[in-house]
């Protein structure tokens, strides 16, 4: 077997609410393989955003350990959190979570920015990945100028800025209509066959089938986990 | 992630919202502003003091007659002649602190020229008189010792004096009647202006103390022996003044024959003291200016702490996004601090500017005289930068304890 590109061991996470002890996420354990698509479902309060959010390195587990491409990431400070999150993950928001009155461009080009590259790369580099997601002509709108699905393909663009080796998108289709949502559904496919992970966060079944595996939880425990045969967004919209 | 591009980021942020970023560089504005104008205000008065002190002439000590008791009635300064020509002869020779002591007899009189005349007050002294009170001669020549000597017929007149009996022509060798005396006027003095009672200075005539006590102010008391109204002394540049007035004293007690305990029969005093306690008094107000000035500087920075909390609560989201792409609680501190310092720094070169127009705009409009130093800009800007730093770092340590989730979770 391959080595997983995520590997969760017993992840737990619980908060506080003043004296009582909320239990949000009781010992999960899963691989998940590179390449794959995954579609995470389940009701709200079923631990599947606390789930993504450890994935995404966004916060730290109360138990349990986590190796993302290798590296186990559970221990780590604050600061190397931020680093691995620039350097390997990619974040898609249900609300595109763009910058307002900020170029496409400059939005795509915000996590190099943090990573230090020299502005003219940057440019370059966030050029290229507005064309990957077919906004090559809008590199200069802001986010107002742009409709809700051009948004979202602002903020994949951004997520792909630094080459992750994760796409993590979170209900990336629940601010969109249908015929939008499709069209989204179809850019990560895309993404997911040129060779990257997405894990997707979603409580639509039509969203979840465009993934190859659904993993669906309950009461902070992983209830259901099977493979799916994808239905493929591109040939939908023909 | 270098501090190039933090500063980079938070300009772009400033950029974005500048109407609010405007308006939060009023209060450093209009606070830096403040301390310029109030510090030009205070020290364009100090200056003026300065003047006066100039224009009377540094270090000078004055002695006067002394007074008597008759009957159990004292008079008043001057009352009993007591200090001569020769005390101030005397003075120049033996105290070597004294740069120079001129005798002087005082009085007024009506100078007649042609069909005009004009009330003034005159002077009967000696050529030390001019370098005591560092009055130039601008048009003409001085006084000789010769003519101190054979008590000549000539005179020097003030500005005053020259622009009501002469107009534009040049008074110089033309002839005034004083008290129905005869005299040349061998020279004009400089300007003066006014002295710090209003007086104006100018508006004098000087003639030799000989001429004066034998022809001109001959009915006066003082014109039996070799008495005098006063003698005006100046010390030495860097000489101790207080010695000079000590040694004077004891100059003076000798020549009177004074014995040990009796009391002075002359008076010393001392101008530049007084002037510098004018000056020292008007450098409190400086201060207090200054200081009315930093609290609306102060009230600035209060300003620029509330639109950065405010910011940051606005900004919530952004600041979640920013941490999930991979900016670190010290990269978000660094942002927010920035912009925090390059609010108040802006503001505070837009308020230098607008202090320098305001100081020039106060003593234009309001005629007060004002002096712009570059010492209150310097300070100005400095204080402008250190309160962006001080009320900046709050509002932005507050962003950078955000943790990303419920950032990004924000509403």
């Amino acid at each position: 077997m391959t080595e997983a590109l995520i590997r969760v061991e017993d992840l737990a996470k619980e908060y506080r609410m003043g004296s009582t002890v909320v239990p949000a996420l009781c010992g999960v354990s899963l691989d998940i393989a590179a390449g794959d698509f995954v579609a995470v479902m389940g009701p709200s309060g079923s631990g599947k955003s606390t789930f993504m959010n450890l994935l995404g390195c966004l916060d730290h587990p109360s138990a349990g350990r986590y190796w993302l491409g290798g590296q186990e990431v559970s221990q780590l400070s604050s600061d190397e959190l931020a680093q691995v999150r620039n350097r390997k993950i990619g974040f898609v928001f249900q609300h595109f979570n763009l910058l307002a009155r900020t170029s496409a461009l400059d939005n795509v080009a915000l996590p190099l920015l943090y990573r230090g590259m020299p502005t003219l790369d940057r440019k370059q580099h966030a050029e290229q990945r507005l064309a990957q997601v077919g906004l090559a002509e809008r590199i200069d709108h802001h986010p107002a100028q742009l409709s809700g699905g051009q948004q979202q393909r602002v903020a994949i663009a951004r997520a792909l800025a630094n080459d992750p080796q994760l796409v993590l998108a979170d209900e990336p289709t629940g601010a969109l209509d249908s015929h939008t949502s499709v069209e989204i559904m179809a850019l990560l496919q895309q993404l997911n066959r040129e060779g990257i992970t997405i894990v997707l966060v979603t409580h639509e079944n039509d969203v979840a089938h465009f993934a190859k595996r659904i993993i669906s939880f309950r009461d902070g425990k992983v209830v259901e986990d099977n493979a799916n045969v994808a239905n493929d967004a591109a040939s939908l919209l023909q | 992630m270098n501090f190039a591009a933090t500063i980079k980021i938070a300009l772009l942020a400033l950029r974005v919202n500048k109407m609010r970023s405007a308006l939060t560089m009023l209060g450093i504005i209009i606070g830096v502003a403040a301390v310029i104008i109030m510090i030009a205000v205070g020290n364009g008065a100090q200056a003026r003091v300065e003047e006066q002190i100039k224009s009377l002439g540094s270090n000078i000590i004055l002695v006067l007659n002394g007074s008597t008791t008759s009957s159990g009635a004292r008079g008043g300064y001057g009352s009993q002649p007591t200090i001569t020509e020769d005390d101030a002869y005397a003075m120049n020779k033996e105290v070597a602190e004294i740069h120079a002591a001129a005798p002087s007899l005082r009085g007024s009189g009506q100078v007649v020229m042609g069909n005009t005349n004009w009330s003034t007050t005159l002077y009967g002294t000696t050529p030390e008189y001019l370098s005591v009170r560092e009055w130039p001669i601008v048009e003409g020549r001085g006084f000789e010792q010769a003519e101190i000597n054979g008590a000549s017929k000539v005179a020097l007149i003030g500005q005053t004096v020259a622009i009501n009996l002469f107009g534009e022509s040049n008074p110089v060798d033309q002839v005034v009647r004083v008290n129905k005396v005869p005299l040349t006027v061998i020279g004009v003095l400089g300007r003066k202006g006014q002295n710090m009672m209003g007086q104006d200075q100018d508006d004098i005539l000087l003639m030799p103390i000989s001429t004066a006590r034998k022809r001109v102010l001959g009915s006066s008391r003082y014109s039996a022996g070799r008495n005098v109204g006063s003698i005006m002394v100046k010390i030495r540049d860097g000489a101790n003044m207080e010695e000079a007035e000590t040694h004077m004293r004891e100059l003076m007690r000798q020549r009177h024959r004074l014995q040990q305990g009796q009391d002075d029969d002359f008076y010393v005093r001392n101008l530049s003291e007084i002037l510098s306690a004018q000056e020292a008094s008007s450098k409190v107000i400086t201060l207090l200016l200054a200081a009315v000035a930093s609290v609306s500087l102060l009230v600035g920075g209060i300003g620029i702490m509330n639109i950065m909390l405010v910011s940051v609560t606005e900004r919530t989201r952004e600041i979640g996004l920013r941490m999930a792409v991979g900016a670190r609680g010290k990269d978000i501190l660094t942002q927010f601090l920035v912009e925090a310092v390059t609010l108040s720094l802006i503001g505070g070169a837009i308020g230098i500017l607008l202090g320098i127009g305001g100081a020039m705009a106060v003593a234009e409009i309001a005629g007060w005289r004002t002096e712009l130093s570059s010492a209150s800009i310097v300070l100005a800007a400095g204080f402008a930068g250190a309160v962006g730093i001080f009320f900046g770092y709050y509002p932005a340590k507050k962003a950078s304890r955000l943790l990303p989730i419920e950032a990004l979770r924000y509403e």
